[in-house]
């Protein structure tokens, strides 16, 4: 018993410190980039001493503080971050918006009819789904350059909501599963067409799902790269085209931290989405999972 | 449900998917059977007071005005798919007879854009994968022996690498391992050597966006396996510390069978993601020492010579890995949905 017990003593601290180290190995860099995006470049980036970034010897000397909202100041008004975000926030917004209501639609219609296609168009979402966005983007390209329809928002936008909709496809259809047949099927009985049970029956109850879905279409959307970089113009660049362009001007002094206070503000929604959501996202990562 | 119903129903989502999904997918395949209009040259005679003489210069009008009436390119069959960007099966066989060992030719295939993506895309699909699994699954037994109230903070904190933007993950830690940022700098201190910099060697840049992909991968399998674990049944369990299997006996023998399904659901989803793996070269800037073949698409594509045709047949080539890799899926759960059916 007490060998035993010696053992499990060790396994607790074992486990205990791992979890511990992946705590800080996952937290520490934003904590850090946090911290430094206050500062000036010769301290973030410091050649001397990287102590100079926790003490903040240039900050001080160049701005008379401790800490400078320079990089700030720099990215959201010399740079024009605020026309990136407010872009950002039209594209995401839309993007959620569209593709739950097709979603929804689409996933429930699987969810609901037994035959074989369905499962022949489940297996070309999943291909799809597993497509590299960058791969469709080369054939968007040409066409688009010659309808003229290349760089404006709603362009991406309806881009997103496709690429996205085998994913919301896959989501919700699970999420429908779950829905007893017999709430919709019984309000059919009563006389109801199959829209109306869906309108007055399963829109209801459905929510949770669908909130669910749509935080991951909002994730999809916000984090993109690769097509709202090669899609849109300059001027209407989202925000993550927008860190990447600041990064091709770096060796201007300065610049750097431009980007990097711009990463900060990026990530901030981020986190308060985490914080206000982590149930539905830890739900909707394993729902996939647990009924396969 | 009825066929009728159903059209209606999967039609909108259905018609995005065409339109946007699989009618690239066709573009592309005519695309990569294209390349660019070489330039129109022209030879103008040029008479001055010594006499004249022949040059030749590129008629930019005409070059334009080629390109505009056919902005596809020249049809050239199959020839971009041999090409030294990309398959470049006459450049691997002359490499094959002049090298004097495997090793050798290795070291000259890589200098093939083609292969190269794809060395480095594979070796990071199938070296992060793994990882991502058993360190997910470590993290998820530790947080699963934790006390209750410290679950939801953990959880909390290891979601972040798994939600950030990709491109904005990489470029956090890449300015931490830059030489002079906090890691690379306490690296050169650690190792003694105030030249090192993590860019500068091939083997430290894979090494580095591998270590990237399982921070930012991690947290995935591990959120999945503890939401597994919430649900491993007690009575085996019981049965199992009655009969005196030991802590581990449990674990191998209970846990990790109950786990396994997950497993395969994790393995697929990372194999598909990080087959794509794209961001963390542009946010590492490492595309002097690795590619990928996403990246390489990327590249053809901006600035402005873009070249639709060689993007277009890296695509196409890109696309035929992803089939390849997700038949086994598709092979299992074509067989489990013919099982349910009878």
């Amino acid at each position: 018993m007490a060998a035993k017990q010696r053992r499990s003593a060790l396994l607790v601290t074992v486990s205990t410190g791992l979890v511990l180290l992946w705590v800080v190995v996952a937290s520490f860099p934003f904590l850090w980039t946090l911290w430094g995006s206050f500062k000036v470049q010769a301290d973030f980036f410091s050649l001397a001493d990287w102590r100079n970034a926790l003490r903040g010897t240039f900050t001080t000397a160049q701005t008379g503080s401790a800490f400078t909202g320079q990089g700030y100041h720099g990215a959201w008004v010399q740079e024009e971050f605020w026309r990136a975000a407010m872009n950002t926030f039209i594209v995401v917004f839309s993007v959620v918006i569209i593709s739950l209501t097709f979603g929804t639609l689409g996933g429930y219609a699987l969810a609901r009819s037994g035959f074989r296609y369905t499962f022949w168009l489940l297996m070309i979402a999943l291909v799809f789904r597993a497509m590299p966005h960058i791969t469709l983007v080369s054939g968007y390209l040409l066409p688009f350059f010659q309808w003229n329809v290349w760089g404006h928002l709603p362009t991406a936008i309806i881009v997103l909501v496709a690429i996205n909709q085998p994913f919301t496809l896959w989501m919700l259809h699970s999420f429908f599963l779950n829905i007893p047949k017999d709430l919709d099927e019984s309000a059919m009985v009563d006389g109801c067409t199959r829209f109306q049970a869906f309108r007055h029956v399963i829109v209801p109850v459905m929510w949770p799902g669908v909130i669910t879905t749509g935080l991951f279409s909002f994730l999809l959307a916000y984090n993109d790269f690769a097509v709202t970089a090669m899609l849109l113009s300059q001027q209407n660049q989202t925000m993550v085209p927008k860190i990447a362009s600041f990064l091709g001007s770096t060796q201007v002094e300065g610049n750097v931290m431009f980007a990097v206070a711009a990463v900060v503000s990026a990530t901030a929604p981020l986190f308060v989405l985490i914080l206000f959501f982590q149930r539905q996202i830890v739900s909707g990562l394993t729902a996939g999972a647990v009924k396969g | 449900m009825k066929h009728r119903t159903f059209f209606w129903f999967i039609f909108p989502s259905a018609l995005a998917m065409i339109l946007f999904i699989a009618l690239p997918v066709v573009s592309v395949f005519i695309q990569s059977l294209h390349v660019e209009h070489e330039q129109v040259l022209r030879t103008v005679e040029n008479c001055g007071p010594f006499g004249c003489e022949e040059e030749t210069i590129v008629d930019r009008e005409a070059t334009r005005e080629l390109r505009e009436a056919q902005p596809l390119g020249r049809f050239a069959g199959l020839s971009n798919y041999t090409d030294r960007n990309h398959l470049a099966f006459a450049e691997l066989a002359s490499m094959w007879e002049r090298s004097d060992s495997f090793a050798d030719f290795t070291r000259r295939a890589m200098t093939l854009p083609f292969w190269r993506a794809l060395a480095f895309t594979l070796t990071f699909t199938f070296v992060v994968t793994p990882f991502v699994l058993v360190l997910g699954l470590a993290i998820a037994l530790g947080v699963n022996a934790l006390p209750r109230i410290f679950r939801g903070p953990t959880i909390f904190v290891s979601l972040l690498p798994m939600i950030v933007t990709p491109l904005i993950g990489s470029l956090v830690l890449y300015w931490m391992v830059d030489s002079r940022g906090v890691l690379g700098a306490t690296l050169q201190v650690l190792l003694n050597d105030p030249g090192l910099s993590l860019r500068a060697s091939p083997t430290l840049t894979w090494i580095m966006l591998i270590v990237y992909g399982i921070w930012s991968s991690a947290p995935f399998a591990f959120i999945v396996f503890y939401a597994g674990l919430q649900t491993v049944p007690e009575e085996p369990l019981e049965a199992a510390m009655i009969d005196g299997a030991s802590r581990w006996q449990r674990i191998r023998y209970v846990v990790i069978p109950h786990l396994m399904p997950l497993a395969v659901f994790i393995t697929l989803m990372q194999l598909m993601d990080n087959f794509r793996v794209f961001e963390p070269i542009v946010g590492f800037q490492a595309q002097a020492s690795a590619t990928s073949l996403s990246y390489n698409i990327f590249n053809y594509l901006r600035g402005d010579s873009a070249q639709f045709g060689a993007a277009a047949t890296t695509s196409m080539l890109t696309i035929f890995g992803v089939i390849v890799l997700l038949t086994p899926v598709l092979i299992r759960t074509w067989r489990d949905f013919n099982r349910k059916r009878n």
